[in-house]
């Protein structure tokens, strides 16, 4: 399937490396509605959301969810000040789960992209069995995950036999459940791009490394993991950016608590239960802001500009 | 240098270090990833197994604790009607922005690998931000820019919003279809006097087509499991998603297992029966003996290769197989 979608760059490199035409007209008609449409519903939406989040309470409403256009920084002041723990929080958060996705699966990626590369039908296999969680509803296998973890379910008990948690203790509503469900919910988007990059290595590099006497330890830190890089950096982003984002796994009735809230939380209970939009659209900047800013500087320490 | 020294960089180069330990050491090395590599898969199944398992529970009042097996759940799916109204709901979305963004995206693939034109690197980042976007900030945008126009949310404005989120993956998708592609085939065509029509209907296209399967299926898949930027912009309509967050608060019916678990096995068939259909073409298409690229030199040796690729291609798409596969 899409294995491509996942990669860094196109997995697969031009065939012929004629140069491309200039096309006026023709270029134009096959550009112009998929931009024209990205243009009006996610450029002019990012304005309008920039603009909303300037905005005044309407002094002559009487309702609540009725604001004027103003320029209102105060509203960031105010996100900032109100939420900063959430904010902070969602980082920290997605930062570990991208941490702990990475350990995860860079054995795995590695396995299936090289020690299967003899056996295709094993690797074929493998590598649905790595996006199988797609293909079962997202909040159903959170939902799964909140049941397994539940008080009265295996894992509570077995702790609680082993005194590893205390009888008063749960799993659910904590930092480390919130944590788990980004993990496992976002391990196949960390996966798929490390295995492309490890599935074009080419053994040649690492066995030349054993030639020269350099220790498998060596081989791998000066030889293998420099090569996947490109694969890590986009499976990093891949990961990092929707689970700093995600309000599912840290909601209430899913795996988290009120005192595991993410910004993504807020910004969902101030847009939609609240109607206090400029703060939701002002907290949806500020989450877009330091992302931009985050992946930019990652991106160019990495070293790998071309990411689409 | 010391003689020493020289000593020492004589054993280091002459005397090899003992392999055969090494050798030990990278066999239990690669024992332990399999094992590892069983367990991880092992990890990444239970949520599956578990929501599957759960569409056979034999529930009473909640689907938490395992009561018995039954086929009740998946006999009588609509005996929970909102289920089935959220699954018909999430189907036509579906269907409705992966044909939207499929189209378009397939379009601007084509562009970006074939044409130089200004604002390219422009279009590229217009591609790129919307997957670089939180899904919050997708959903809440779209939200507010409903609001301040004034456009009423509802089955419509999802299908805008899920097809403006699938449109960058389709792209990112085709393009590296686009870009393996031969041009020398295109220009075959032209040289036997094709229409530029025929020749996107006859070569392009099937040869793009595999990519632009992989692609409407990921954006299906994409649309048919996005909760957060549907939340944004759904009002009234649930889809399937939405249906689930809404029931997580007083438990979720067994029915809404059945529908998650027939998707994925329907999903899963259809993975393995592309990839077994990639392999049969693969090999049909080295029967038939294809030349290799490297094989014929100079322009009458191209042409030649060219076309006796087309007509491998040809032979391949008439057999039935419905569409050219992979040259390689």
């Amino acid at each position: 399937m899409a294995f491509g979608a996942f990669g860094g760059s196109p997995a697969t490199t031009p065939a012929s490396d004629a140069a491309p035409r200039r096309g006026g007209l023709i270029a134009l008609f096959l550009l112009l509605p998929g931009a024209a449409y990205l243009s009006l519903f996610f450029l002019v939406p990012l304005v309008s959301l920039i603009l909303t989040s300037f905005q005044a309470v309407d002094p002559n409403a009487f309702e609540i969810g009725k604001f004027v256009y103003a320029f209102q920084w105060q509203n960031y002041v105010d996100v900032v000040t109100t939420y900063w723990p959430h904010i902070l929080r969602s980082f920290g958060y997605a930062a570990l789960a991208t941490v702990l996705a990475l350990l995860f699966s860079y054995p795995l990626a590695y396995v299936i992209g090289v020690k299967l590369r003899r056996f295709p039908l094993l690797q074929a296999l493998a590598l649905t069995l790595v996006i199988a969680p797609f293909f079962i509803s997202f909040l159903l296998r959170t939902l799964a995950w909140k049941q397994i973890f539940s008080d009265e379910g295996v894992v509570v008990t077995a702790l609680q036999a082993l005194s590893l948690l205390g009888p008063a203790d749960h799993l659910t509503g904590t930092p480390f459940s919130v944590i788990f469900g980004l993990t496992y919910n976002f391990i196949p988007f960390m996966t798929l791009p490390i295995y492309t990059s490890l599935e074009r290595l080419d053994l040649r590099y690492v066995e030349a490394g054993g030639d020269l006497y350099a220790s498998p330890a060596s081989t791998f830190l000066r030889v293998t993991l420099p090569l996947s890089l490109p694969g890590v950096v986009s499976g990093t982003l891949l990961t990092f950016i929707p689970a700093s984002g995600d309000y599912i796994n840290a909601s209430r009735d899913f795996l988290g608590s009120t005192d595991t809230a993410m910004i993504g939380n807020v910004i969902e209970a101030n847009f939609l239960q609240l109607q206090n939009y400029p703060a939701a659209a002002a907290l949806s900047i500020v989450l877009m802001a330091v992302i931009l800013v985050l992946v930019g500087a990652y991106v160019r320490r990495s070293g790998t500009e071309d990411l689409l | 240098m010391t003689l020493q020294a020289g000593k020492a960089v004589e054993d280091a180069v002459v005397t090899p270090r003992p392999r055969p330990r090494r050798r030990f050491r990278l066999g239990v090395g690669a024992w332990g990833l399999g094992v590892y590599a069983v367990i991880a898969f092992t990890f990444l199944l239970i949520p599956i197994v578990y929501t599957i398992v759960f569409s056979f529970n034999d529930v009473r009042r909640t689907n938490i604790v395992w009561r018995g097996f039954t086929l009740d759940n998946w006999l009588k799916v609509c005996d929970q009607p909102e289920v089935c109204t959220a699954f018909g709901n999430s189907i036509l979305v579906g269907v409705t922005a992966t044909l939207l963004a499929t189209a378009m995206g397939t379009a601007m693939a084509i562009a970006l690998v074939r044409y130089r034109f200004r604002f390219r690197a422009a279009t590229t980042l217009l591609l790129f931000l919307p997957m670089a976007t939180p899904e919050v900030v997708l959903g809440a945008g779209l939200a507010a820019q409903f609001l301040s126009a004034g456009i009423p949310k509802g089955i419509g404005t999802i299908i805008i919003a899920h097809t403006m989120f699938c449109i960058s993956f389709v792209v990112v998708t085709v393009r590296a279809r686009v870009a393996s592609l031969d041009p020398a085939l295109e220009e075959a065509g032209r040289d036997l006097y094709a229409s530029p029509g025929q020749v996107f209907w006859r070569i392009t296209f099937p040869l793009l087509l595999p990519g632009i399967i992989a692609a409407a299926l990921l954006s299906f898949a994409l649309s048919f499991d996005d909760f957060i930027i549907t939340n944004f912009n759904s009002g009234a309509a649930v889809t399937f998603p939405k249906y689930v967050y809404t029931a997580a608060a007083r438990g979720i019916p067994a029915q809404a297992n059945v529908i998650a678990s027939a998707v994925f096995f329907l999903a899963i068939i259809l993975v393995i029966a592309t990839q077994i259909g990639g392999a049969v073409r693969r090999k049909r298409l080295e029967r038939s003996s294809v030349p290799d690229d490297t094989a014929s030199v100079g322009a009458s040796g191209e042409i030649e290769s060219a076309a006796s690729r087309l007509r491998a291609l040809w032979e391949s798409s008439s057999l039935g197989a419905g569409g050219a596969g992979d040259r390689r």
